[in-house]
């Protein structure tokens, strides 16, 4: 079947694309077989660095997924038609994200094969074990809300649904959060902080992406997106960069307050070179201050979806400092004293990703996208109210 | 003794009674267990075991203690410095203001309260009755979670196929492990290998013990002399003390 989402386009253009992203994602299935045949020695994963480029592509698919689902939250719960409108696929991002960014998580454990005792093995104390809970759960509600949608028997239950997955989703980024605010060992983690500063990134993720794949789908369908709808949704984006910024802001001096914390910050803020770097020129640069001139300056749709590539860049950029800074960071175990040893107990732990472990991380992206795409063409999900008087 | 508790002590009894009854090669028997306690006698809240590390006496560049473990345990460089697995490292610390310095073997302390068992989504991380941290490496997935929670850097990652196992100390390529404060050996009465080779050599850095019970050397030591717990602000109660630090 032929939805409205494609209609005007030549097929073979779309199964071209599509070709491409199936290509990307069986290459990081490959880069995972790779990986997981060789062991992570041919990744740049090491004992120090426990956690590398995989967990940024993850994390990032994990918080925008629970984010993009608010463009539904303000639907649904707070009853903004224009938002509305765009339920559907926000509920199919979140679902395709968090897929994706679940399949790198799996594919990149040691043990991939032990699918089943993740599953079945679960440690109640463990934020890891609750988290697969939270997902589990998440893709049963997001799915049902995506019915209630669709299905226009079912549309009286939307708000109540729309409700429940509203609720979930904050806990979902509370929990993501919460794996690392229980590492109170590491200087970067183990602060409660954490958890409201991942609800509002994934806030800011996540629209920032369904931005994006809006922009796509109307440009694809050769739809102009309605101004008023557009200035809305920018300005928002607007807001949920400040905050970002703002709690980004508040974690640093709130680790500088703290004198065991002021190592660790010297070297984020001021000498960590790549994650020096990457904070002041990526994050705040690239994935702040740029978008926010650029979104409350523009009135343009294509510099509304540039600025919103920026902030995912951004994102990357914050997710690396973050996941790969935080453990490149070592752990002080006698404070006052200098330590050395075979075991790297002193001195920045060094990180370069290898080609395995960016094939892995974008092979999940890929996979996002595709699920997005494949279902976009069977099901509707196009936003509907601004459709039928869309100009182009 | 909390629940979980129980049921590791039930899980490490059946774990290891079915260890013991594994044969290798013909003839060749996994765990010997017999001269300490029986193999279907589960480990004991009874015992505490733990080590106490005298730093004053720990030489620097002495490696005694690292080589017996690699040894005993078979764990051995693979010339990758940054993805070798160390259960036991040799530390060399200066205070930054006087000048002094001291020397002494790190490892997984064997916390009372560990965060890598906290953390662990499978439980494949465990706690015994006595006192000594595992990972199960059948129920291991590799997620490295505990790597991050761990205060020590005490757990490595096997990143490479592993091919020259010695017999009864499992390890395999994508799990995590750790020093299991020779479990074996613990099990079967003897101290950790690390402990005869420091006591071999006359150095007598480290003595092992029982921390419950109040006669034992290492408890009387610890009665009497100042001892440190490393990152004692984190109150994980550590199995592993120190002097002289
Ligand atoms: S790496 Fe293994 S032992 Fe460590 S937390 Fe993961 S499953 Fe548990």
């Amino acid at each position: 079947m032929n939805s409205e989402a494609f209609r005007k386009n030549d097929q073979s253009v779309f199964y071209a694309v599509l070709g491409v992203i199936g290509l990307v994602v069986m290459a990081g299935l490959g880069a995972a077989y790779y990986m997981e045949h060789h062991g992570h020695v041919v990744t740049g994963m090491t004992n120090q660095i426990v956690w590398g480029l995989p967990h940024v592509f993850a994390l990032f698919l994990i918080v925008a997924a629970s984010g993009v689902l608010n463009v539904a939250s303000i639907g649904s719960v707070f009853g903004k038609p224009a938002y509305k409108a765009r339920a559907p696929l926000s509920g199919l991002l979140a679902i395709a994200m968090l897929a994706g960014g679940l399949m790198v998580l799996m594919l990149d454990l040691g043990r991939a094969d032990r699918l089943i005792i993740a599953m079945t093995y679960l440690n109640f104390k463990s934020v890891f074990a609750l988290n697969v809970f939270l997902y589990t759960v998440f893709f049963t509600v997001v799915a049902l809300y995506l019915w209630t949608l669709m299905d226009r028997k079912m549309h009286g239950y939307s708000k109540y649904v729309g409700l429940a997955a509203f609720i979930w989703r904050l806990a979902l980024t509370t929990g993501t959060g919460a794996i690392f605010g229980f590492l109170v060992a590491r200087q970067a983690y183990g602060t409660a902080l954490l958890a409201p500063m991942f609800i509002i990134m994934s806030f800011s993720y996540g629209l920032a992406v369904f931005l994006v794949a809006q922009a796509v789908m109307y440009r694809w369908n050769k739809r102009t997106l309605d101004e008023a709808v557009l200035r809305r949704m920018k300005n928002l984006l607007g807001v949920f960069v400040a905050a970002v910024l703002y709690l980004t802001a508040v974690y640093h001096m709130t680790n500088l307050y703290f004198a065991k914390q002021v190592d660790f910050e010297h070297f984020i803020l001021l000498d960590g070179g790549i994650y020096t770097k990457l904070f002041w020129i990526g994050q705040i640069l690239i994935g702040s201050i740029l978008p926010l001139f650029l979104l409350f300056t523009t009135k343009k749709c294509s510099t509304v979806v540039f600025a919103s590539l920026l902030v995912i860049l951004g994102a990357f950029a914050q997710l690396y400092v973050f996941i790969i800074g935080g453990q490149a960071f070592p752990l002080n175990l006698f404070p006052g004293m200098e330590a050395t040893s075979s075991f790297f107990d002193s001195g920045i732990h060094s990180y370069s990703p290898s080609l395995p472990e960016f094939l892995l991380g974008l092979g999940g992206l890929a996979a996002a996208v595709l699920i997005t795409v494949i279902a976009a063409k069977v099901l509707n999900f196009m936003p509907k109210e601004d459709y039928s008087q869309a100009a182009h | 003794m909390s629940k979980t508790d129980n049921s590791r002590r039930q899980f490490i009894g059946a774990g290891v009674a079915a260890a013991a009854g594994l044969v290798i090669a013909p003839g060749v028997t996994l765990l010997d267990l017999a001269h300490a306690r029986p193999a279907d006698e589960a480990a004991s809240s009874a015992n505490r075991w733990g080590m106490l590390i005298d730093s004053t006496k720990c030489a620097t560049g002495c490696n005694d203690c690292v080589t017996a473990c690699g040894k005993e345990n078979g764990v051995a460089s693979t010339g990758h410095p940054e993805i070798d697995p160390q259960w036991i490292r040799k530390i060399e610390l200066k205070e930054v203001k006087s000048g002094r310095s001291h020397s002494l073997p790190m490892m997984c302390q064997h916390c009372a309260e560990p965060p890598c068992v906290d953390v662990c989504p499978t439980g494949a991380s465990f706690k015994r009755a006595d006192g000594i941290v595992l990972v199960d490496r059948h129920i291991c997935i590799g997620c490295r979670y505990c790597m991050m929670a761990c205060p020590y850097k005490a757990r490595s990652f096997v990143a490479e196929p592993i091919t020259d196992q010695k017999p009864g100390r499992p390890r395999g390529v994508g799990t995590v492990e750790a020093c299991t404060m020779c479990v074996e050996r613990v099990d079967a009465g003897m101290s950790p290998a690390c402990v005869e080779a420091c006591s071999s050599a006359n150095h007598g850095a480290m003595l092992f013990g029982d921390l419950n019970d109040s006669n034992s050397e290492i408890s009387k030591r610890i009665a009497t002399y100042a001892t440190t717990q490393v990152r004692a602000d984190l109150a994980l109660n550590t199995g592993v003390r120190y002097q002289g630090i």
